[in-house]
């Protein structure tokens, strides 16, 4: 039997152990990996040597798929199986999809709930497995390179996201195998990769113009904290929009129309992108189109003309900052830095246009392509526990209204956009009718008044209701944004305490039970390894429960814990340890579950004497 | 955390209308060092919970107290005023100020120069503002029933021109996005 080691005071029972963490940036256009290695954060290579892997997954066949170049380089081969910019798809319901424009060259079909699927010849598949091919492919990278499981990872979304994007990128991410630490906010990376906060305090925005979205964040950097001001954007615009608003014209000028075929699409598009690319050196570049059938299409586009394509989208992004700086009760002036993200913002044209509405040059040392992998990267080692000290923290706000639907179609707003998370709200609600014992809740996120101009999230029933008059019921509706940016709504009846609480999992996401079966599916000796899996999940989060207690313990165990409490805390953790190294997954999570009861006064203890010493810490500090 | 602790001795300050801005910025940041949820990120589910809840709470008492407005609401009701049920009569004169406030933000749009107008209204929003913020540091610091009683006025003062000055960002928004 083990017992549990004692450490002196002040000292950690066992050596901190180093915990493998991974950044992840899953881009519209491409993703990347990155690591702390010696304190840097460097992105890793393939064994090619190429950092960027294309975000594009190929179902080649039944059994075989492809992500990253290889599966680009068939695109325009084969359109229908070969699914890029799959960013734009999660969390997005059918109807949507179609408002995206009928230029996507795949086959949807609807499965339940409004979430679309993909016809492949591999079967349809939803863009969370289509989005889990690719952090795959990037987790193993990682592993390679570090030599071994990663324990976490921190995934990157554009701050715009909503809820239902979110919680489908925590779904990938499950799907995935992997562990996921935090969702980060793409311009919040960004900054920590560029390092501010070893700066002095100042205000600072992050402009990111990604393959498909983008981002506006303002920032007060304040020694190491990061506090996001506000935050905004377009989570449908982007360079590809560049690249289409090119193609466009190009086939304006060929004399084509709309309704071309995918792959004539395909090429013009790479056409108008190299073009793209071509005039940031170039003050003109000549075009030589192939239109299929032997036909051809010759031409020239210069910087002016290219300009009077792009500036319109430019403008949008600058009014989503004029919006973001009066979000945050600033002027453009105020501004001591502006940031510069995404491939896209190595057009000349982006940043001159930045440059004037800010007044000052934007920073673009750091590879925009790069920078939100490398600052993921950092923050996940630091929420791997690997860098104690530092003091390094991410206040991200929600990007979005949340509230409820009320008589008439009208949005009732609970949290408003540009809160600090987490936070939580509560608002009361009545009955309509006399007797009335059931209500249904309606929860919608954004920034219009009426019901139907906002995005649906969620609806759910309370049940239960004491029949009463009308009006005398007290529904209390709580919303909760945890810091990852994802929503969580209960309701109770205040008289008799009837409950309903649901997980915001939004009509396209993935219920628990599908995510589930397709990690089966995907594993070829689906019961055994299930198993295997789930007693894997139940010791790794043992071992990390029994060590946080006994890093706690070794520090104000005494001091906290009278003796009798001690002893029952030593012994459910003996009787985990002990079930842990057995091979029952449920009798584990049992024992974790006693075992965190049992410590819940201490935990709550820890709490508040850490609130006590900061409060105290600042007021000596403050005789200096 | 002690629950019935206010949000002032949460943070460690006096409890007074006007706080030390600075202090206040830099005890949220303390705090949340300890309670935010990544510090637990490795940390079992129950103290992540717990982590949460002391970080939604912080985040809470920072917003009403950064706010004036929402300070001075929070300051009357810890004396026991809850402002829906207090009654408060608003000055005539006072009401007429607005309405005509309210007529020249109207008017806005359609003046020769938009902007300069919107600037003149924001303005004199932002001066009543001010010298409102004024009195009721005074009334709040002599914290006498007649005081609060003013205060109460004073608040309702303020939530009018708080509202006209959202709906003057609002025309200001209209403006800049049509150019």
């Amino acid at each position: 039997m083990a017992l549990l080691q004692i450490a002196e005071p002040g000292q950690s029972a066992a050596p901190h152990q180093h915990r493998l963490a991974a950044g992840i940036d899953l881009g519209t256009t491409n993703s990347l990996v990155a690591v702390v290695r010696s304190g840097r954060a460097e992105t890793l290579p393939d064994e090619q040597g190429r950092h960027l892997l294309p975000s594009v997954v190929r179902y080649a066949d039944a059994d075989a798929v492809v992500v990253g170049h290889e599966a680009k380089a068939m695109a325009a081969a084969d359109p229908h199986n070969t699914i890029a910019s799959v960013k734009r798809l999660i969390g997005r319901g059918i109807a949507d999809i179609k408002t995206l424009g009928g230029r996507l060259p795949y086959e949807f079909e609807a499965a339940e709930g409004g979430m679309p699927r993909i016809l492949t010849r591999a079967g349809a598949k939803s863009p969370v497995e289509v989005s889990a091919a690719i952090l795959e492919v990037l987790a193993r990278r990682a592993e390679q390179a570090l030599g071994g499981e990663l324990a976490g990872v921190v995934i990157t979304v554009p701050a715009y996201f909503d809820d239902a994007q979110r919680q489908a990128t925590k779904d990938a991410a499950r799907l995935a195998g992997l562990h996921l630490f935090r969702l980060l906010n793409e311009p919040t990376a960004a900054a920590v990769a560029y390092g501010l906060d070893r700066r002095a305090e100042g205000l600072h925005a992050v402009y990111d113009l990604g393959g498909g979205t983008f981002d506006i964040s303002i920032l007060r950097l304040n020694k190491g904290v990061f506090e996001v001001l506000s935050t905004g954007g377009d989570s449908a615009l982007g360079g590809d929009d560049f690249d289409r608003a090119v193609a466009h014209w190009i086939l304006e000028q060929a004399g084509l129309g709309e309704g071309q075929d995918p792959r004539l699409l395909r090429r013009v598009l790479a056409d108008a992108c190299a073009a793209k690319e071509a005039l940031s050196e170039a003050g003109a570049v000549p075009l030589d189109i192939d239109l299929g059938e032997g036909r051809r299409w010759q031409g020239e586009l210069d910087r002016e003309t290219f300009h009077g394509l792009v500036d319109p989208l430019v403008s949008r992004t600058l009014s989503a900052c004029r919006r973001a700086l009066r979000d945050a009760g600033l002027r453009p002036g105020e501004v001591a830095d502006v940031i510069m993200v995404g491939g896209s913002t190595r057009v000349p044209r982006v940043r001159e246009r930045v440059a004037e509405f800010f007044g000052i040059p934007p920073l673009v040392d750091l590879d925009p392509d790069r920078v939100v992998a490398m600052g993921a990267a950092l923050q996940a080692d630091v929420l791997a526990g690997n860098r104690p000290d530092s003091d390094t923290l991410l206040l991200d706000v929600n990007p979005l209204s949340l509230g409820i639907e009320t008589l008439g179609g009208l949005v009732e707003r609970i949290i408003p956009r540009n809160t600090t998370l987490p936070v939580a709200r509560a608002q009361e609600f009545t009955t309509f009718k006399d007797g009335q014992t059931a209500m249904a809740i309606h929860v919608v996120q954004g920034e219009r008044d009426l019901v139907q101009d906002c995005r649906s999230l969620a609806r759910f029933e309370l049940r239960g209701i004491p029949p009463m008059v009308a009006g005398a019921a007290r529904i209390r509706v709580t919303f909760q944004v945890d810091a990852d940016g994802l929503l969580s709504v209960s309701a109770r009846e205040q008289t008799r305490g009837v409950e309903a609480r649901v997980e915001v999992k939004p009509s396209y996401g993935l219920a628990d039970s599908e995510v589930e079966r397709m990690l089966r599916e995907s594993l070829t000796h689906a019961e055994d390894d299930l198993a295997a899996r789930r007693l894997r999940e139940e010791q790794v989060e043992a071992a990390r429960v029994l060590e946080s207690l006994r890093t706690a313990l070794a520090e104000d165990g005494e001091a906290l814990l009278e003796p009798d409490e001690r002893a029952a805390i030593d012994a459910a953790a003996e009787r985990l340890e002990t079930l842990a190294a057995g091979s029952d997954p449920e009798a584990i999570h049992t024992a974790l579950k006693t075992l965190e009861r049992t410590c819940a006064p201490y935990v709550q203890r820890r709490m508040d004497a850490g609130i006590q010493r900061a409060m105290a810490g600042r007021r000596v500090s403050e005789f200096d | 955390m002690d629950l019935t602790r206010d949000h002032f001795a949460l943070f460690g300050l006096d409890r007074t209308y006007d706080l030390d801005v600075q202090a206040l910025h830099d005890r949220y940041r303390e705090l949340q060092r300890v309670v935010h949820p990544d510090r637990y990120a490795s940390a079992p589910d129950q103290e992540r919970r717990l982590a949460m809840q002391e970080a939604v709470r912080v985040n809470e008492a920072f917003q009403v107290l950064k706010d004036p407005l929402q300070r001075a609401v929070y300051l009357l009701g810890l004396h026991g005023i809850d402002l829906d049920r207090a009654n408060a009569r608003v000055d005539p004169a006072f009401l007429m100020e607005q309405m005509e406030l309210r007529e020249a933000l109207e008017a806005v749009p359609a003046a020769a120069d938009p902007h300069t107008a919107l600037e003149a209204v924001l303005e004199r929003i932002q001066a009543a503002i001010e010298g409102l913020q004024g009195r009721l540091s005074g009334l709040f610091a002599r914290g006498d029933e007649a005081a609060l009683a003013e205060a109460v006025e004073g608040v309702r003062r303020y939530q009018f021109l708080d509202k006209l000055r959202q709906e003057a960002e609002g025309v200001e928004a209209r403006l800049e996005e049509t150019g």
